[in-house]
């Protein structure tokens, strides 16, 4: 009985100073063989029930990281804890059972349907691998499936073309929770939907999260939804976290500088004239993960960088809100 | 009036049937002016800014009604005629720099041979312009930027290059379609600070499509809201974003969740997609959509009324 009583009160996913690097080139190219710290030494703690928003630019690494988490990418180096499990060097034979518990949904639904398999097929498809159910079963369970995220019975045997793009992540969405996973990582599941229709999607999410007892990883550009479905915030640049905490917090009084200079260029719409915000130009672009900068990789773009900076690498620093700050100089 | 669209209709014969992509749309552009234009993917928006440009090319479309780009009518003008028009009065941008950019070729030679078509100046004089726009457009170090090649570049820098090539012959009018919806957000700052900087030294007029709302109350001083290939609701950027007319500017920008104050618990979502052009309904094309219809909207299409901020919409004109 303590052993499921740790199971859940622990975590459901911590990353200990995960590491994923890349090697790109061969010996014969120009610049040799290089290799691209594309996670670098992120150590994070995803709870049970909660969503875990992830931010950043494009080339920060949040997809990358996100990857490593389901392992469809191995770790370089660092653990990797499920449920308080090390999965960090488990072959896939031994992930199977794990994979039915961490399921991912894409952004691009088009991409990641096969278009020659009916949509009911293809959300059959983890049932057959995962359970042992019969057919009947599983033609029951996928129409259960199909009425849980809102598509209609008779859609079952089409194919994935005849959907609009709101209705094929819907038909991902369903193929995800098929199994009943416990964490769900969700890579920019809304930003190839058209505007109205990312609200109907955001919903249905949060419908999920509370009935079947979910966990989120939620990673989008888009920082306004982010905030609509986040418990808490990890903002990453070039591979690592800089800050992390509580949603309402990290949004409402970003502490990195990094951070503040995101949330600031997000564009929102003004209704009042005249209450235009106070916005932070970042100077040039995101550097190469190839080369990083020395010291604190965010200090060529940084309004406030110091020599100290330019030196030294931070160290995230723990603050009472629950927040976690990677700078020498943040504003808490 | 710099620009005047009207009644503009664009329509593509398609294996499935007539496409109208484009049906009925009006709209007045000033000197120095930006207008916003939003709306979804298939409303229209694009195409209307092709018909424009003159660049449907597609011999089974359609174009019917009138554009009179400073008097001139543009619907109907020869090909070379159009030619000349764009690049040295019209310009535009597209939302991703990758297709109007070769990848074999050097940033500094593509602008540099874009401003030779379009102006005669010796070679030496079209590099050191080119030297000028880079640094107009903020690169860090033009003189270096002009010897890569797009791919060594990044996203924003290649939208930056882009930009550049279309101020080289200092256009009367820029249309930028999405040119920021691939970048980040912090790119996507610069860019639009670019485009303000372009209007207050060039006093350019800008057409600039999105589906941001954001961008658009940042941006615009006039926005049009388009859906199925109508305009359903204008006016001036604060009359629209502070009293939206139309229902569907209302739901749409009750559905973009806040990123500051109060979190809702649910997003107010609007119902179903948007509808396909090949079966558009016989009556207003939001109504299956729309929290306010009644009978009446089924029926007929609604017009869009007169006057600076109007909405295309029967309830919004009985009140």
């Amino acid at each position: 009985m303590s052993d499921t009583m740790t199971k859940t009160e622990g975590p459901i996913l911590e990353t200990r100073s995960l590491m994923k690097r890349f090697s790109i080139g061969t010996r014969f190219s120009a610049e040799g063989r290089r290799t691209v710290h594309a996670v670098d030494n992120v150590s994070l703690t995803v709870r049970r029930g909660e969503t875990l928003g992830l931010v950043g630019e494009s080339g920060c690494g949040k997809s990358t990281l996100a990857r490593c988490l389901v392992r469809l990418y191995d770790i370089t180096d660092g653990t990797l804890l499920f449920e308080g499990e090390d999965i960090t060097g488990k072959s896939l034979r031994e992930l199977r059972p794990m994979r039915r518990r961490l399921q991912m949904v894409f952004q691009d639904p088009s991409a990641s349907l096969n278009p020659r398999r009916r949509v009911g097929d293809l959300v059959a498809e983890p049932l057959r691998i995962h359970t042992r159910l019969s057919s009947s079963e599983i033609d029951k369970r996928v129409a259960e499936l199909f009425d849980i995220v809102g598509l209609l019975p008779d859609h079952v045997t089409r194919y994935p073309h005849e959907f609009s793009g709101g209705q094929r992540q819907r038909v991902g969405i369903a193929r995800a929770i098929a199994l009943n996973p416990d964490l769900v990582v969700l890579d920019e599941p809304v930003s190839a939907l058209d505007v109205s229709v990312q609200a109907q999607i955001v919903n249905l999410l949060a419908d999920l999260q509370e009935k079947l007892n979910l966990t989120y990883i939620f990673i989008a550009h888009d920082l306004s939804v982010v905030r609509q479905v986040s418990t808490r915030i990890a903002v990453m640049y070039l591979g690592s976290v800089v800050e992390e905490g509580p949603a309402e917090e990290v949004f409402s009084a970003p502490a990195h500088p990094y951070s503040q200079a995101l949330i600031s260029a997000v564009p929102v719409v003004e209704t009042t004239p005249g209450g235009s915000r106070r916005r932070i130009l970042l100077t040039g672009d995101v550097p190469s993960p190839l080369n990083p900068p020395s010291g604190c990789r965010f200090h060529p773009r940084c309004p406030i960088a110091q020599d100290r900076c330019r030196t030294e690498r931070p160290q995230a620093q723990s603050f009472g809100d629950g927040r976690k700050v990677a700078c020498h100089f943040p504003t808490i | 009036m710099m620009l005047s669209v009207r009644d503009l209709r664009v329509s593509f014969r398609t294996e499935d049937g007539l496409v109208r992509a484009i049906d009925g749309v009006s709209f007045d552009l000033e000197e120095g002016e930006i207008l916003g234009v939003v709306g979804e993917s298939g409303s229209g928006k694009t195409v209307s800014l092709l018909a424009v440009m003159g660049l449907i090319t597609d011999p089974n479309a359609t174009i019917e009604g009138s554009i009179r780009y400073k008097g001139r009518e543009l619907v109907g003008l020869p090909a070379r005629e159009l030619r000349h028009l764009r690049g040295n009065e019209i310009a535009m941008i597209f939302q991703d720099p990758m297709t109007a950019l070769t990848p074999v070729y050097t940033i500094g030679w593509q602008i540099a041979e874009q401003i030779r078509a379009h102006q005669n100046i010796s070679k030496a004089k079209a590099l050191a312009r080119v030297e000028e726009l880079l640094a107009e457009v903020n690169f860090p170090n033009p003189r270096e930027a002009m010897s890569r090649y797009p791919h060594q570049l990044s996203g924003g820098m290649r939208q930056r290059a882009v930009i550049a090539m279309a101020l080289s012959c200092n256009p009367a009018l820029l249309v930028a379609d999405e040119p920021t919806t691939a970048l980040d957000v912090t790119v996507q700052a610069g860019i639009l600070d670019l485009v303000r900087k372009l209007r207050s030294t060039h006093n350019s007029a800008v057409v600039f499509i999105t589906h941001d709302m954001g961008v658009v109350s940042e941006l615009a001083d006039r926005v049009m809201v388009m859906y199925a290939g109508r305009v359903v609701e204008r006016g001036s950027r604060a009359a629209l974003f502070s009293g939206p007319r139309h229902p569907y500017t209302r739901a749409l920008l009750g559905s973009i969740p806040p990123l500051t104050g109060e979190k809702p618990h649910r997003l107010p979502a609007i119902p179903g997609s948007p509808p396909s052009l090949l079966r558009l309904p016989q009556g207003c094309a939001f109504g299956p959509r729309c929290p306010v219809r009644f009978e009446a909207c089924e029926a007929e299409k609604p017009a869009l009324g007169s006057g600076p901020h109007a909405a295309a919409c029967l309830r919004e004109a009985q009140a």
